[in-house]
C-alpha cells in the first residue's frame, strides 16, 4: 500500500493543474497516470484556449459575461450558467499564469498573447501557440510539476477506486512497468482521465482516451451526467480522422463541396465557416448524405490554399504536417479532404464548479467531468481552458478538505482487500469461457456507435443500436484473456478497459434514445426541435450492473441568459 | 490488400532468455501505419505484444521506434508507402528494454530534470502578461515543437558511450529556456549542461538531427549553447 493525501488520477492538464495546485498549497500530492504525462491526450488540442483578454484589436471591448453568453449559447443553452460564466471569469487570470509559467503563445506584435477568431464566439478570443496550444500547454505544466517535485506514477493504469462506507479512500492500479496491483490510499482522489472518444470507431481522441475515469466512478455509485451530448468535429481527416484544427477556419479557412460552393451559406448565413461545431458538422455531413461530397464520395473539402504558404507555415504548421503525413495532401497546394468525426464528451461525471461529486473523497475535473459548462454543444477553445480552470479548482477543494481534516492519515483496516478483489477479477477474466473475441466486440462496438448514435439520430436506429450494445455487453463476458501477468501486459490492460467503455456507451445510448428533442450535438430527425418545456434539464445515468442504466434528471441552472433560438 | 512481414525484435529482461526477432504476417492496405501493424498482431496473432501507444497523430511522442532501420515514430509511418514487403521494427536502439518495444524511460526524464526546465524568473511579475515580440518568439519555434519521444537521444553515439552525458532532449530543452526573452535562469541554469557531461560532451556527430521525426535540429541548439556559454565566460552573464 502506498499513501500520498491527495492521489491525482491522470496528468493531463487537469490533473498536472490540479495537482500543482494541491501542492502548492502544502499536500502531500501524487499522480498516476497511465502515460508519461507529456505524452497526454491533452497535448494534442490544436487551436487555442479562449479568454476574454480583449488583446485582439477586433475584441478590446470583450468580456467574461460575453465569453459566458456564447458559452451558453454555444451550449444550446444546456450549460449551468453561473458555472459557465465561473469559468469565463477565471479564464483571464488562469491564461496569464499560464503564460507566466512559460507557455508560450504566439504574439501579436505588441507583444502581447495573439487571439485569433473561432466558432461561435462573439469576439476572437482564442489564445494560441501556432496550432500546437494543447501540446505547449502540457509541457509548460509538466514542466512546473517538475519544478514542484511532484510524486508522479508513471505508466500505472489505475482499474478502479477504493470505497469504503460511501467514501473514496484510493485506487487500486497495475505498475504497467513492473507487474502487478498496488493499493493507493489517501484523502481524497481526483479523477481527470480525459474523454471516451474510443467509444467511436471514427475519433480524434488518443487511443487512451476510452472513458476509463469516467468508468470508475460510474461503477462506483457515481452519476455520469449529460452523456449523450457528443461533439463531433466538423474537420477530420478522411481516412484518419485525425484533427484538423478549428483554427483552420479561424484563419479563413473554406469548407468546399462537389461544386465547389461554400456550402456554410445555406446553414449559417452570418457565421460561415465559422458557426458552432454542431451546426457546421450537420451542415458537412447533409452535403454528404446528399450527394454534394466530393466525386460523390463521403467527404468535403477544407480549403486553405488562399491563405498562402506564409501564413500557413507561421499559423498553422502542424495542420500542414498532419495533412502532408496522413493524407498525402499538402494544404498549400490542395484542399483537405475532411469528414465530421467524434471529437469531445460532453458528458461526464457529475460535478460542482469545485470539481466535488455526490461521493466524498472523489472529485472531477476536465472532459471526463460535467460541471456543466458544455451543455448540449462545447466551443471550441473551451476545452483547453475547462482543463485549468476546474483542474485548478479541484486542486484547491481537494487541498481545502485534506487540510481542514482533524483525523490522522494512517492506513486502516481493510488495507489489501481492494487489490486482493482486483487480482481475484483478472483471475476470473483469465478463465472464462474464451468464446468470444474481446477485440471483435470492441469494434463491433465502435461500430455501432458511430452508426447508430451519430450526428443524426432517430428512434429506430438508436433502439437497435442500445439492442446491440447490451449484446455486445452479454458477449464480452465470454472473452478472456489471452495472456496473464507480467509486465506491460497490453491483453489485459485493454480488456479490462473494454468493460467500461461499454457501460460509458450504454449510458450515451440510454440518455440519448430518451431525450425526444434535438438540442447542440443531440440532433435528432424525428424530434427535430428544442423542447425546452421538457427537456431543459440535466440527464443523470445511475449504474445498474447488468441492467440499463437508471436515468434521472436535475434542472439547468439558469439566471444569467433567457434561452432563445440559436441563429449564427 | 498486400501481406506484409512484421520481424519484431522481442525481449522479456524477466525471462532470463535473450532477445529474438519473431516473424508475424499482417495484411495490410491504404493508409495503415506500423503503429495499426502492431495493434493488428497484439489483437490477432499475439496478445503478449508489448509498445506503446498514445495520440497516433505523431504529437505524444510515446511511439519512436527503429524501424527498417530508421528512426520513426510509429504511428507516422505508412507501411506501404516505405515500399517493401518486411517491415522490420525493433525499440530505441541502446535502451534499457522493458519488454519488448518498451524501454525503460528514467534516465531520460532525470536528464530531462536536471536541466530544470522550466521558465525561471526573478523579478515581480506584472499583473498581465508578460510582452514578448514576434520575432522573440519566433526563437522558440524549433525547440518547443520537441515532443520528448526521444529518437535523438536514443541515436545518439555520445550518449551510448557516456552514460552521464544529458543528450540532444535535454540540451534542446536547456537551449529553449535560454534563448526564451522571458527567462532569467540562464546564471541558475549554466552549470546543469555547462560540463563535461552537459554541451561539450556533444562531438556535432548530428544523429540527432538526422533522427528526429518531427524534423527538429538539436545539434544546432547545443552549438548555440556551446558559444553562448564562451561569451559568458569572456564577457560575463547577461542574465
Amino acid at each position: 500500500m502506498i499513501h500520498h493525501q491527495l492521489i491525482v488520477v491522470g496528468g493531463g492538464l487537469a490533473g498536472l493543474r490540479a495537482a500543482i495546485e494541491a501542492k502548492d498549497a502544502g499536500v502531500d500530492v501524487a499522480i498516476l497516470s497511465q502515460v508519461h504525462p507529456g505524452r497526454s491526450h491533452s497535448g494534442a488540442a490544436q487551436g487555442g484556449v479562449n479568454a476574454a483578454l480583449a488583446n485582439h484589436p477586433e475584441g478590446h471591448d470583450d468580456n467574461p459575461e460575453k465569453h459566458a453568453f456564447d458559452t451558453v449559447k454555444g451550449s444550446d443553452y444546456l450549460a449551468d450558467q453561473h458555472a459557465a460564466l465561473q469559468m469565463t471569469t477565471d479564464a483571464v487570470p488562469a491564461i496569464y499564469e499560464l503564460e507566466h509559467m512559460g507557455c508560450p503563445f504566439s504574439r501579436f506584435d505588441d507583444g502581447r498573447i495573439a487571439q485569433r477568431p473561432f466558432g461561435g464566439a462573439g469576439y476572437p478570443r482564442t489564445c494560441y501557440g501556432a496550432d500546437k496550444t494543447g501540446q505547449y500547454m502540457l509541457h509548460t505544466l509538466v514542466e512546473q510539476a517538475y519544478k514542484r517535485h511532484i510524486t508522479m506514477y508513471i505508466e500505472w493504469f489505475v482499474c478502479r477506486l477504493i470505497v469504503e462506507d460511501g467514501v473514496c479512500r484510493g485506487v487500486v492500479a497495475y505498475s504497467m512497468t513492473k507487474g502487478g496491483f498496488e493499493e493507493f490510499r489517501g484523502e481524497a482522489v481526483i479523477i481527470a482521465t480525459g474523454g471516451a472518444g474510443r467509444t467511436y470507431s471514427t475519433t480524434t481522441n488518443a487511443i487512451i482516451s476510452t472513458g476509463g475515469g469516467a468508468a470508475m466512478a460510474y461503477h462506483a455509485g457515481v452519476p455520469l451526467k449529460d452523456m449523450e451530448f457528443v461533439q463531433f468535429h466538423p474537420t477530420t481527416l478522411y481516412t484518419t480522422h485525425i484533427l484538423m484544427t478549428e483554427g483552420c477556419r479561424g484563419e479563413g479557412g473554406y469548407l468546399l463541396n462537389r461544386d465547389g460552393e461554400r456550402f456554410m451559406a445555406k446553414y449559417a448565413p452570418k457565421a460561415m465557416e465559422l458557426a458552432p461545431r454542431d451546426i457546421t458538422a450537420r451542415a458537412i455531413q447533409t452535403e454528404i448524405d446528399e450527394g454534394r461530397g466530393i466525386d460523390g464520395k463521403a467527404y468535403v473539402y477544407l480549403d486553405l490554399r488562399h491563405l498562402g504558404a506564409e501564413k500557413l507555415a507561421e499559423r498553422l504548421p502542424g495542420t500542414r504536417d498532419l495533412a502532408i503525413h496522413f493524407e498525402g495532401v499538402d494544404p498549400v497546394y490542395e484542399p483537405i479532404p475532411i469528414v465530421p468525426g467524434q471529437h469531445y464528451t460532453m458528458g461526464g461525471i457529475d460535478t460542482d464548479v469545485d470539481g466535488r461529486t455526490s461521493m466524498p473523497g472523489l472529485l472531477a475535473a476536465g472532459e471526463c467531468a460535467c460541471v456543466s459548462v458544455h451543455g448540449a454543444n462545447r466551443l471550441g477553445g473551451n476545452s483547453l481552458l475547462e482543463t485549468i480552470v476546474f483542474g485548478r479548482r479541484a486542486g484547491t477543494a481537494a487541498a481545502r478538505d485534506i487540510l481542514g481534516h482533524e483525523r490522522s492519515s494512517g492506513p486502516d483496516g481493510n488495507v489489501g482487500a481492494a487489490a486482493a478483489a482486483v487480482e481475484a477479477y483478472v483471475d476470473d477474466l483469465a478463465s472464462r469461457e474464451g468464446t468470444e473475441d474481446a477485440y471483435a466486440v470492441r469494434e463491433e462496438m465502435t461500430e455501432v456507435m458511430r452508426a447508430h448514435f451519430g450526428i443524426f439520430r432517430d428512434e429506430a436506429t438508436m433502439k437497435a443500436g442500445l439492442d446491440k450494445l447490451v449484446a455486445l455487453k452479454a458477449r464480452l463476458k465470454k472473452a478472456k484473456l489471452r495472456h496473464t501477468g507480467g509486465v506491460w501486459n497490453l491483453d489485459m490492460i485493454r480488456t479490462m478497459e473494454l468493460e467500461g467503455m461499454l457501460d460509458v456507451a450504454l449510458a450515451i445510448a440510454s440518455g440519448a434514445l430518451v431525450r425526444t428533442e434535438s438540442r447542440g450535438s443531440h440532433a435528432r430527425t424525428d424530434w427535430d426541435k428544442r423542447d425546452d418545456e421538457r427537456w431543459l434539464r440535466h440527464t443523470l445515468a445511475c449504474y445498474e450492473g447488468d441492467d440499463p442504466p437508471k436515468l434521472d434528471y436535475t434542472p439547468v441552472d439558469m439566471g444569467l441568459f433567457e434561452p432563445q433560438e440559436r441563429k449564427y | 490488400m498486400s501481406d506484409v512481414t512484421f520481424r519484431i525484435k522481442r525481449f522479456d529482461p524477466a525471462s532470463g532468455e535473450p532477445p529474438f526477432y519473431q516473424d508475424f504476417v499482417v495484411p495490410v492496405e491504404g493508409s495503415m501505419t506500423v503503429l495499426e501493424g502492431l495493434f493488428a498482431i497484439q489483437e490477432q496473432q499475439d496478445g503478449s505484444l508489448a509498445f506503446r501507444y498514445c495520440c497516433r497523430s505523431s504529437i505524444c511522442g510515446s511511439c519512436a521506434m527503429y524501424i527498417n532501420g530508421r528512426y520513426r515514430l510509429a504511428c507516422q509511418t505508412n507501411i506501404l508507402h516505405m515500399g517493401v514487403d518486411r517491415v522490420t521494427v525493433e525499440p530505441l536502439p541502446h535502451m534499457p528494454i522493458v519488454r519488448d518495444l518498451v524501454w525503460d524511460m528514467d534516465d531520460f526524464f532525470a536528464k530531462y530534470e536536471a536541466i530544470k526546465p522550466w521558465l525561471i524568473r526573478n523579478s515581480e511579475l506584472p499583473d498581465t502578461e508578460l510582452t514578448q515580440s514576434p520575432t522573440e518568439r519566433h526563437k522558440l519555434n524549433m525547440p518547443i515543437d520537441c515532443i520528448l519521444c526521444a529518437a535523438c537521444y536514443s541515436s545518439c553515439p555520445s550518449v551510448w558511450t557516456e552514460q552521464n552525458y544529458l543528450g540532444p532532449a535535454a540540451l534542446l530543452k536547456a537551449y529553449r529556456f535560454e534563448v526564451d526573452s522571458r527567462d532569467e535562469g540562464g546564471k541558475e541554469r549554466l552549470p546543469r549542461w555547462d560540463n563535461e557531461r552537459g554541451v561539450y560532451r556533444c562531438h556535432t556527430i548530428t544523429n540527432c538531427s538526422e533522427a528526429c521525426p518531427k524534423e527538429l535540429n538539436p545539434t544546432e541548439g547545443i552549438q548555440w549553447l556551446k558559444r553562448a556559454a564562451v561569451r559568458r565566460r569572456l564577457l560575463g552573464h547577461k542574465k
